[in-house]
């Protein structure tokens, strides 16, 4: 039995360092946030890299998840008669949760892996001693464009996805299921508020800067083999979705 | 050449006394006194594991010391902060194991790295100097091939030029005859030794190539558990009283480093008495 | 290392996508509104029960938008809820002794203040007090107002049965 305690207390340990590591690490990159911006060719590409490498994928779930929200939205609503709004609840729902958290999941997928697995590989193949060696620091070098890069593409992804979904919504339920047009988006303009768009936006910044922070870590921080990498990736998504859902709540919590 | 700090008129570029370093449990040096000549080609051999590579990085500053003195041109590496520390290395070249080119880049642009990130040269100059290096190395054609397209020992050429492109006053090899087929091992060796002595530089070499090491070393110590065994010039290692320093200068398969790994009495384990 | 011309291409498309969402997002989803301008003006209303009425609620003329309500506090001289009406200056011409009172927008709406004007010939200035308002309605009095004609309903009928 007290053994058992004893491994418990271990890993509670572990994972309070592993969270200090993490946050220490964070704070280093937003402390060197304002020196790199100044080398803006390294960021630029690498908002490229995470940002307009996932736009296909973005816009695709998008259209998907909005003409989705489009069939169970006037499902639902049809129930009660007010079909007509169907604009505000698909605008809402995008614009406040599903855009923001669903491109967040998304790009920890595809550009979180991608972060991750380069920098893995990096480390692996000692290019990042290599940098250190030549006297340039790897984290201003490597990793904080990439952060940086992340940061940037997020709420912008999260934008796309949210016009896309509403599109798609006005897909369905217009051309597919009868509401009126003009009810859809007159209904939709009463209700949405900017305050509701900036929530969203808000909370895709936070998105951005929680799954890039952890991308760049993991692979800054894997081990040097074939299996860290595989590891470091999988760590990712597997941190950053959870991550993601817990701020979620959160800050839905604070700026309701 | 612009007076250096702390030169004096110390013969040795880098010096070592009594360095202790342990990783965790495990002691990887137990006092070690080591001396690398300005402009001279110096090699540190040993059996694997014995810390080579853990020397280099004390060295460059990448770990530091549990006790003793390290000493870079008269500088104590350990007191050394991020910034001096950034500034002894770029005085540095370093050749890794596996040429450690950045992947993303094509070999120009590899070599061209070091002055792109820490001077504010203009292209043209640039692209001289990067020329100039690759010619160096034998590789001048070779500027916009991507890492992946290489050999192996063209890909070490190129880290070989990248490493030399700050005209740098140390050069150190981290085993760089490892895996290498017998005509680049030669064009390497040549290198090794012209470099070093067209550009005034010293060198040290990290290998357990004792061949390699005796065309090209001028002194050379070998470490062994920790400490060091014998050091002098490659020849007299060779004929060593040490019985250590023969089987490793020789290559003999068996000795004090036992062909054996400990095991319990074959008799026994084959007929079924002892577990395995 | 310098970005290729494809790259920043390719960026800066992405950037402008970016933007051009979130400005779609801002403008044309949302019922934005000018801000009123220098030119509009305040006018107070005392209720005996705003109900869930909050403040940023509309204020509307037939339905028409002409201001938001500012504020709310109570005011301990008359024992009422007072209400401060910001109306855009657009609309300066509201008779001074038109009516406020407070609706609620569709069945599960929020509340807001509906302005019905009167006769007069002058208008309503700047910190003027609407002297006629109607209160909020509130479900637990209109259920109860309702059982108890309902209830005096079932006596009468009664008391008319016996007396016959």
């Amino acid at each position: 039995m007290s053994n058992l305690l004893a491994e418990l207390y271990e890993r509670m340990l572990e994972s309070l360092l592993a969270v200090g590591r993490y946050a220490l690490f964070t704070g280093r990159l937003l402390v060197e946030t304002p020196r790199s911006l100044l080398r803006f060719g390294l960021v630029v590409h690498q908002v490229h890299n995470a940002g307009a490498l996932s736009l296909v994928i973005i816009m695709l779930s998008g259209l998907f998840v909005g003409m989705v929200l489009g069939l169970q939205g006037f499902d639902l609503l049809e129930r009660f008669g007010s079909e007509d709004s169907l604009g505000t609840a698909a605008a809402l729902g995008l614009v406040k949760e599903l855009g923001p958290v669903v491109t967040a999941l998304l790009f920890a997928g595809r550009a979180g892996t991608a972060l991750a697995s380069e920098l893995g590989l990096m480390r692996a193949t000692d290019q990042l001693s290599a940098m250190e060696m030549m006297a340039v620091d790897p984290v201003r070098r490597v990793v904080m464009p990439r952060f940086l890069g992340g940061i940037i593409a997020m709420p912008l992804l999260a934008a796309v996805f949210s016009m896309i979904g509403i599109f798609g919504a006005q897909l369905v339920g217009v051309q597919m299921m009868g509401v009126d047009p003009g009810q859809f988006w007159s209904q939709m303009r009463g209700a949405v508020e900017v305050d509701d768009v900036m929530e969203g936006v808000i909370k895709s910044c936070v998105f951005g800067v929680a799954c890039s922070a952890i991308a760049v870590y993991e692979g800054f921080h894997s081990l040097p083999t074939a299996e860290g990498v595989g590891r470091a990736t999988t760590r990712t998504v597997v941190i950053s979705s959870v991550v993601v859902l817990l701020l979620d709540y959160m800050l839905t919590a604070v700026m309701l | 050449m612009p007076q250096r700090p702390g030169a004096a008129n110390e013969s040795c570029i880098v010096r070592i006394r009594g360095l202790h370093y342990a990783a965790g449990a495990r002691v990887i040096f137990d006092g070690v006194d080591l001396d690398v000549e300005r402009g001279a080609v110096t090699a540190i051999m040993g059996p694997s594991g014995t810390g080579k590579t853990t020397l280099l990085r004390l060295i460059t500053g990448q770990i530091g010391p549990d006790a003793g003195e390290l000493l870079v041109d008269g500088q104590d590496v350990a007191g050394l902060n991020r910034s001096g520390l950034y500034a002894l290395r770029r005085r540095m070249g370093m050749l890794f194991q596996n040429g450690a080119l950045l992947s993303d880049f094509d070999v120009f642009e590899n070599v061209a790295f070091p002055l792109r990130e820490h001077t504010r040269l203009p292209d043209s100059l640039i692209r001289n100097i990067v020329l100039t290096k690759l010619q160096a190395v034998g590789l001048r054609g070779a500027a916009d091939l991507m890492p992946y397209e290489l050999s192996g020992g063209m890909a070490r050429r190129v880290a070989l030029a990248r490493a030399i492109v700050m005209d740098p006053e140390i050069l150190i090899y981290d085993e760089p005859f490892v895996g290498l087929d017998p005509i680049s091992l030669g064009v390497v060796l040549r290198l090794i030794r012209e470099l070093n002595d067209a550009l005034g530089i010293s060198s040290i070499v990290v290998s357990h190539d004792v061949r390699e090491i005796a065309a090209v070393a001028d002194s050379a110590y070998l470490l062994s558990g920790g400490r060091v065994l014998a050091s002098g010039k490659p020849a007299s290692l060779t004929e060593s009283d040490l019985a250590e320093v023969r089987q490793f200068m020789r290559g003999l398969p068996d000795g004090p480093v036992p062909f054996h790994y400990p095991a319990p009495d074959y008799a026994e384990q084959l007929l079924g008495s002892a577990p395995p | 290392m310098r970005a290729t011309r494809a790259i920043e291409l390719g960026t800066g498309l992405f950037v402008l996508l970016g933007f051009s969402a979130l400005f779609f997002l801002v403008t044309q989803i949302t019922n934005k509104e000018i801000g009123f301008g220098d030119s509009s003006y305040r006018l107070t209303a005392g209720f005996e029960q705003i109900g869930g009425l909050k403040a940023g609620a509309p204020v509307s003329m037939s339905g028409v938008t002409i201001g938001r309500v500012e504020s709310i506090g109570y005011d301990f001289t008359e024992y009422k809820a007072k209400v401060v009406l910001r109306i855009d200056g657009n609309y300066d011409r509201i008779p001074d002794d038109s009516d406020a009172s407070i609706f609620t927008a569709g069945l599960l709406g929020g509340q807001y203040v509906g302005i019905s004007p009167g006769g007069s010939e002058t208008f309503f200035k700047d910190g003027d007090q609407i002297d006629f308002t109607q209160s909020a309605i509130v479900l637990e009095n209109l259920i109860s107002k309702f059982l108890f004609s309902k209830a005096a309903e079932q006596g009468d009928a009664q008391g008319k049965e016996e007396g016959n």
